[in-house]
């Protein structure tokens, strides 16, 4: 990002300390932001946010925003708007709730028809915004009522549950400590030889080996890919700033797996968004049609005469934006146990907040995975922390309304200094 | 009396970023002339209009502008209209959705307090429509008339605005002739009620038909004015085009092959209204080596031949054969095309050529990704920053390093992206659409070596240009395009700019007594 600044004669960068610092300061300003968030709230809420049943919490709470957060980005990325996401979600779980509840259907083939479904919705309405060329907001404005009211057809008025166990674990489950539990003060024991809550430090030991697990991975990609750039003979970062940032990084990692291996190891709605991430962030930034979504978000007349099969690539994007609202509105549906008539209401407005607080343009042709996470994460904390601090709905939404306007506003006031 | 200058224009010069668009420009009109401007395109007429009605404020050109006696310092086009300086412009100002009256009455509305006092609307309307000779319902919205009437309208609009003195920036480029003629007369009816004009053309027959003054404005700079009496279309074009050709093309022996790429009986009509036919069975080739032009107006329609070609990207009812390699071509999309070797760097390169919010690396690969990838669509990041360095210093793009955002580039800088872009998809058939438009001569100079380089490699090389000096400069033969029809084609050694002027305008006879005819 330091390269932005046009300088007219060639001048191979010279990667100073304090340049470098500059541009990685820019890069992970919305990680600080997150932290900054998060440290304020532990504080105001007396030490409750870092709580490791409350970051549970956060993450459990904040799942489903993020799933879809990542297929909006694509979709604002490439210069669209999908608005029907929240009344998919919740028709997709009443959809497989019906099937489960009613049918006796097997929970993952349920669940498989549901993401199908999903993507066929996606699908339907990407035809009409890519060949129909019919503006995305239109025809995502009437599949939000077309499916909110498929919604109330379907469960008529009730509430579809209970589920299945092994379909609730998709929300309410962690992974299996294949280890053991690792006591390291173990906790006091009533009279009844019941251990008390809140007692004692007990380690989901699985936990800490995956965390660990983790941090070896990141270190090792990065050094690998710090030395494939040597050998090209590209100049990288200084080694100091390297190993800072790993380190950094690696304790945020350990401190967080710290923390779910003390409540009750890590909820298997993660392990699903850890790796829809991973992939995610690989398809935008590594893959042809990731770049190909960006190009044509940045100017789709350009992409279109580059042999970029625009329509094709417009289809494909709400298509994946249709599946992840399908597995999304499942996830909700797991986490209450129950569909009901209003699953997925207003969803739609927190995913796109999200993006956009996570630095992508509504012009199309910038935004990244990372930011989208970040931005849900970001809106995420704050529902949270508010919440224990027991601030009013109204306030809530007051505050988050001008924490999304004051975060586009900086970085749009920041692209046009830089 | 003759000598009763309404306006005089004095040491206009305007420079742009890199470029001087006009120098010492001298511009005196008489009142109650038409006054004719002629220029080759780009030599600085629309420019000079915009420096006289306040698009291009004062303070950001240099010279005076007299007009009644007193000087002029117009801050925006508010200033220039409020003493009766309108400009119709090229491309017209009207919304399609909105009706005629409407349109007239836009920015001008009748209205009192706000509030538009619709039946005074209509009368004047009415009137000025009648003024024109538009009969047309004021209610009519303007998406359901013809170009020739809309032309109308805008005049009826400046009417509207008390206009004293009226620009027309090629007011005849899209009508056709009975169009033409019937607003060429109106001309010269307000001519007759004392008016004054100004208008720019290219079409000497008109001028010659209706002007009583013609300045001659050629790279920027007034050359000559001249009266009634003395035009004549030889001393025009003359004056137009009459400069030296100094070095500014680089030196190529030319190895010319086998014919690589054909267009046969290609016939294009226009994707909005189906029924007029853009390019009229046209054919062409290029050889091995071979660097071909293709001259003509505006809106002759190069672009629209270029664009059909390359994967249909324009047009419909698209009939004829492409060959490359002297067997039949699918170039039906711009994939297709580009996997047979064909490569079209676009006329507006901000508009069409490059994704301007991001850096030259992405843009350079974009045309060819599997060029930098594993077969299952992983970018390889090394190759393709290695990639972009290469074509970087190749085309010795000036930035900071390939991460440079191509929207902060110069217009040269940016142009040598587009080639990069093109020919890391290594075609064997490159069509360049006004490669050099609107950046500097050094610039200009190095486009040129690329051009000739390739040539060299044994390439394929269509160049369109606006600017015959420079396809005089580099091309070994040369298409004259006009109205969509091929109208002549010479070599390189034999072409002068009046030669090609001349084939422009004796189509333009033609068609003129073909539609008299019919």
């Amino acid at each position: 990002m330091s390269t932005e600044t046009a300088a007219p004669t060639a001048n191979p960068a010279k990667a100073t300390a304090q340049d470098a610092i500059k541009a990685n300061l820019r890069e992970y300003g919305l990680i600080i932001a997150l932290i900054a968030i998060m440290l304020f709230f532990q504080f105001t809420t007396s030490g409750v946010l870092f709580r490791p049943v409350n970051l549970t919490n956060i993450v459990l709470q904040n799942s489903y925003i993020i799933v879809m957060a990542l297929g909006m980005l694509l979709v604002i990325v490439a210069g669209h708007i999908d608005l029907s996401v929240g009344s998919v979600a919740g028709f997709v779980g009443a959809f497989a709730a019906v099937l489960m509840v009613d049918y006796g259907m097997n929970p993952l083939l349920a669940g498989m028809l549901g993401i199908a479904m999903g993507a066929v919705i996606g699908g339907v309405q990407g035809y009409f915004v890519a060949y129909m060329k019919i503006p995305s907001f239109i025809v995502t404005l009437a599949g939000m009522l077309v499916f909110k009211g498929l919604l109330l057809w379907m469960l008529g008025g009730r509430s579809v549950g209970p589920f299945p166990t092994s379909f609730q674990a998709l929300s309410a489950g962690f992974i299996p400590d294949i280890i053991g539990p690792l006591t390291l003060v173990a906790p006091t024991v009533d009279a009844a030889g019941k251990s008390l809550p809140n007692t004692g430090v007990v380690l989901h030991s699985t936990t800490l080996l995956v965390g660990v697990i983790i941090v070896a991975l990141m270190i090792w990609s990065a050094l690998k890919s710090r030395a494939n750039r040597e050998s090209h003979g590209y100049e990288a970062e200084p080694f100091s700033l390297f190993v800072a940032k790993n380190v950094v990084m690696a304790g945020i990692v350990l401190f967080l797996m710290y923390k779910f291996a003390s409540y009750r190891g890590l909820p298997n709605v993660l392990i699903v968004m850890a790796i829809l991430i991973a992939g995610f962030v690989f398809l935008t930034k590594r893959m042809t049609f990731g770049r190909r979504i960006y190009a044509m978000g940045g100017n789709a007349k350009a992409a279109a005469l580059s042999g970029i099969l625009t329509e094709r690539l417009t289809f494909y994007i709400f298509a994946i934006m249709g599946a992840l609202a399908g597995l999304a509105g499942l996830i909700y549906a797991a986490r209450l146990n129950q569909a009901t008539p209003k699953a997925g209401a207003g969803m739609e407005l927190d995913v796109i907040a999200a993006v956009f607080v996570g630095g992508a343009s509504a012009m199309g042709g910038i935004g990244e995975v990372a930011g989208a996470v970040i931005g849900a994460f970001i809106m995420g904390v704050m529902n949270n922390g508010m919440g224990i601090m027991g601030i009013n709905i109204d306030w809530q939404q007051v505050i988050k309304g001008l924490v999304l306007l004051g975060a586009v506003a900086f970085d749009l006031y920041n692209k046009k200094k830089g | 009396m003759s000598d009763d200058i309404i306006l005089e224009m004095r040491g206009i010069t305007k420079t742009f970023p890199g470029v001087k668009a006009l120098e010492n420009v001298n511009l005196r009109v008489r009142r109650g002339d038409i006054h004719a401007i002629c220029g080759e395109n780009g030599a600085g007429k629309s420019t000079l209009m915009k420096v006289l009605s306040g698009v291009y404020p004062f303070g950001s050109y240099e010279g005076d502008i007299r007009y009644e006696g007193n000087e002029c310092r117009f801050t925006g086009i508010h200033d220039s209209e409020k003493l009766g300086i309108v400009i119709i412009h090229q491309e017209l100002a009207l919304v399609p959705m909105l009706s005629i009256a409407e349109n007239m009455f836009l920015g001008n509305e009748q209205a009192k307090g706000g509030v538009i006092n619709w039946n005074q609307v209509r009368r004047r309307s009415a009137e000025l429509l009648r003024k024109v000779g538009l009969r047309e319902d004021p209610d009519t919205l303007i998406t359901n008339i013809g170009t020739g009437k809309q032309q109308l309208v805008e005049i009826a609009k400046a009417l509207a605005k008390d206009v004293k003195l009226l620009i027309l920036d090629e007011p005849t480029a899209s009508l056709s002739e009975r169009d033409s003629q019937a607003l060429l007369d109106l001309l010269l009816e307000f001519k007759a009620q004392g008016m004054t004009s100004i208008m720019i053309s290219h079409k000497l027959n008109e001028i010659k038909r209706v002007a009583d003054q013609i300045t001659v404005i050629r790279d920027g700079q007034s050359i000559e004015t001249m009266n009634k009496a003395d035009i004549t279309e030889d001393r025009i074009v003359t004056s137009m085009v009459g400069r030296t050709l100094e070095n500014r093309y680089p030196h190529r022996e030319p190895k010319i092959g086998e014919t690589i790429f054909e267009v046969k009986n290609w016939s294009v009509y226009h994707p909005l209204h189906p029924e007029r036919q853009v390019i009229k069975n046209v054919n062409i080739h290029v050889k091995k080596g071979e660097v071909v032009g293709i001259a003509g107006l505006m809106g002759a329609g190069r672009t629209e031949l270029a664009m059909s070609v390359f994967g249909k990207a324009y047009g419909v009812n698209i009939t004829g054969e492409v060959h490359l390699h002297g067997k039949k071509a699918d170039t039906s999309t711009v994939g297709r095309a580009v996997k047979e070797g064909l490569a079209y760097a676009t006329e507006d390169r901000k508009v069409y050529g490059l994704n301007l919010i991001d850096h030259i690396k992405h843009n350079v690969t974009i045309a060819n990704l599997p060029g930098v990838s594993s077969g299952t669509g992983v970018i390889d990041d090394m190759r393709e920053l290695k990639v972009a360095n290469e074509y970087r210093k190749k085309t010795n793009i000036r930035s900071s390093s390939v991460y440079q955002i191509t929207g902060n580039l110069s217009g040269g800088n940016q142009q040598k992206v587009v080639l990069s872009k093109w020919l890391f998809s290594d075609p064997d058939v490159l069509i360049l659409d006004e490669p050099t438009r609107g950046i500097d001569v050094g610039a200009k100079y190095e486009i040129y070596t690329i051009i000739n380089k390739l040539a060299g490699d044994g390439k394929g090389i269509l160049v369109i240009s606006s600017e015959m000096p420079e396809l005089l400069g580099i091309c070994d033969r040369i298409y004259v395009l006009n109205e969509g029809r091929i109208v002549g084609e010479m070599t390189g050694a034999e072409a002068s700019q009046e030669k090609i002027m001349r084939a422009i305008m004796r189509s333009l006879d033609r068609e003129e007594k073909l539609e008299g005819a019919a």
